[in-house]
């Protein structure tokens, strides 16, 4: 989670992510960012993150984010 | 001859006047509403004293705003196109620089509006929309207008701070789009996904293409650029055929996978262009559209839109770049060198455009103008303009164009022009700012601000965000204790690009 949290502070420091869920909704990332987490995460976390787990509803938190990851581990 | 854009639709509205000309996700105009509507807010704005002068648009990306565009030239005045997501400070500055009598906004930026200090009328658009059409009006209008009577400002990034706002015109319009027609062979069968903002020209390719052969054009919502599947089944389910986008769209579907899932099947026109393809995800789209056809487009908002085309027509290595091959009929590239000479082949030289695809120059501004819409060096017999773009170009074995890099700080980032010096300009505008510097990541395409001050990069990005559009926001933001300088003084990029890449090592 921390790991997660730090990839998403360096692209906006001024939001809260522990608490923000509406990082979709209320348009604070956009498409570049994801682009910029995804390739992060893969990285960190030594994972392949599929096309159709790139949906809305996994980016909308960093909660969300993260049992994205954990999910995608377990599967490997 | 053909003096005015709106002919196309006129010609158009005779031939097919209930083809859908515009649509987003929920509602279509057809090309009948289009010039019903247009026509009408031409009538409105005479009527309320407007001629030949800016009027703002600032309404959110839907098919409505587009007649807008219509129904203000139709008025014999220019419009000049504001969007709610750009920053307040930004929108402040230009409407200062504009000094606009009249904005049309529609219900909810006209919240918004009331957030600036502007003075003069405001107009909303169902408000307008329904006024009588007077054809008197109308064609007294258009028989006195000439084809250099401006019909657009669209602002690009400034490196003193401010936009600097370009101004093109029928003839310049006119000319760009028979051009790029032809190049992408649109006819009434095209069916465009827009994607870039209609606050850019960039979108004139899907706007005026479509009046001009009575195609249509999709806007596509901007949320589903993140999600890759999402994209492509909208794609498939409005049968889009032609894209024209910014080559970081087109990426992000190839570097995901989605085209493994699904294929945009009747896609059969993609053309891209303002940066580089990186060949790995070209090869990607090759692979899965190895029938379509795939053209690179390159030219600067000062000359309309595009100038020149390369169709790929050959496999690339993984380190070449796709060539921006040749001018548009009716434009010229000049290469000049240092010297304002042309360079011997294979050699590096200045850009330069010549046609009658240039735009008139800046808004308000004829020091700018006067800089980079000059006397053509190469002669001297009579007056001949060029505009030099500041791109630093060559020539290939094969005779086509390549770009190489920028004569200045100016970059490419998602699509849009930015000058690095802009950002360090509203960044040193920080009260606790001592020192602001840009560098720009080539490979991974970010921003990254350096800076000296007592303040947080939470609290620098904050502040940023209030004065820059999103995309000219940094990537990264990275206090130092002092910034290293050269030993004229100035600040050391070349060392802060190499701590950079330290920093990217560990």
């Amino acid at each position: 989670m921390e790991t997660i949290l730090e990839i998403l502070s360096e692209l906006h420091p001024e939001v809260d992510f522990e608490t923000c869920e509406t990082l979709i909704d209320d348009k604070i990332i956009d498409s570049f960012d994801i682009v910029t987490i995804i390739s992060e995460i893969s990285e960190e976390f030594d994972i392949t993150v599929p096309v159709d787990e790139i949906v809305p509803k996994n980016f909308n938190s960093a909660k969300a984010l993260y049992a994205m990851v954990q999910r995608l581990i377990d599967e490997e | 001859m053909q003096r005015n854009v709106l002919e196309y639709l006129e010609s158009t509205v005779l031939k097919i006047p209930q083809k859908i000309a515009y649509a987003n996700e929920n509602i279509g105009v057809t090309f009948q509403e289009v010039y019903k509507n247009a026509r009408a807010i031409g009538t409105f704005l005479w009527d309320a004293g407007h001629y030949k002068e800016p009027i703002v648009v600032f309404m959110s990306k839907h098919p409505r705003t587009i007649i807008t565009f219509y129904g203000v030239i139709y008025s014999g005045n220019y419009y000049v196109p504001l969007d709610e997501e750009m920053p307040k400070h930004r929108i402040e500055l230009i409407l200062q620089s504009l000094e606009p009598k009249a904005v049309i906004c529609d219900e909810t930026s006209k919240a918004l509006l009331e957030e600036f200090s502007f003075q003069g009328k405001v107009y909303v658009y169902d408000e307008i929309v329904g006024t009588r059409i007077k054809d008197e009006v109308l064609i007294h209008i258009r028989n006195q207008q000439i084809d250099t009577d401006p019909i657009y400002i669209v602002f690009t990034s400034g490196s003193t701070g401010i936009p600097k706002g370009v101004v093109a015109c029928h003839r310049s319009v006119i000319d760009y789009i028979e051009s790029l027609t032809a190049v992408l062979r649109v006819d009434e069968n095209t069916v465009f996904g827009n994607q870039t903002p209609l606050y850019v020209d960039a979108c004139l390719k899907e706007l005026l293409s479509t009046l001009k052969f009575g195609a249509t054009t999709y806007i596509i919502p901007k949320s589903l650029f993140m999600f890759p599947l999402k994209l492509v089944e909208f794609l498939n389910e409005y049968k889009i055929n032609t894209v024209c986008w910014v080559v970081s769209a087109l990426t992000m579907i190839s570097a995901f996978g989605a085209l493994e899932k699904e294929i945009p099947k009747y896609l059969h026109t993609i053309a891209f262009g303002s940066e580089v393809f990186p060949i790995k995800q070209f090869k990607i789209w090759k692979k899965h559209l190895p029938k379509a056809r795939f053209i690179n487009l390159y030219g600067p908002t000062e000359a309309t839109g595009m100038s020149c085309y390369y169709e790929v027509n050959r496999d690339f290595e993984l380190d070449e770049a796709i060539p921006i091959g040749q001018p548009f009929p009716n434009t010229e590239i000049i290469l000049l060198d240092e010297n304002n000479q042309v360079p011997k082949q294979g050699d590096e030289g200045e850009i330069c455009i010549r046609g009658t695809s240039l735009t008139l120059g800046y808004y308000k501004n004829f020091e700018k103008t006067n800089e980079v819409f000059v006397q053509n060096p190469l002669n001297n017999a009579y007056p001949e303009q060029i505009y030099r773009t500041g791109d630093i170009g060559k020539y290939n074995e094969r005779g086509e164009l390549i770009f190489v890099s920028r004569k200045d700080n100016q970059i490419k980032h998602m699509g849009h022009r930015i000058e690095l010096g802009e950002i360090e300009i509203v960044a040193n505008g920080m009260e606790e700012m001592k020192s602001a510097c840009c560098i720009f990541d080539d490979i991974k395409k970010k921003i990254i601000l350096y800076y000296v001050a007592d303040a947080t990069p939470a609290q620098v990005t904050s502040y940023l965000k209030e004065k820059l559009p999103r995309y000219m926001i940094p990537n990264l933001t990275i206090a130092l204790e002092e910034m290293p300088l050269t030993s004229n003084g100035k600040i050391n990029r070349v060392l802060l690009k190499e701590k950079y890449y330290q920093r990217l090592e560990k």
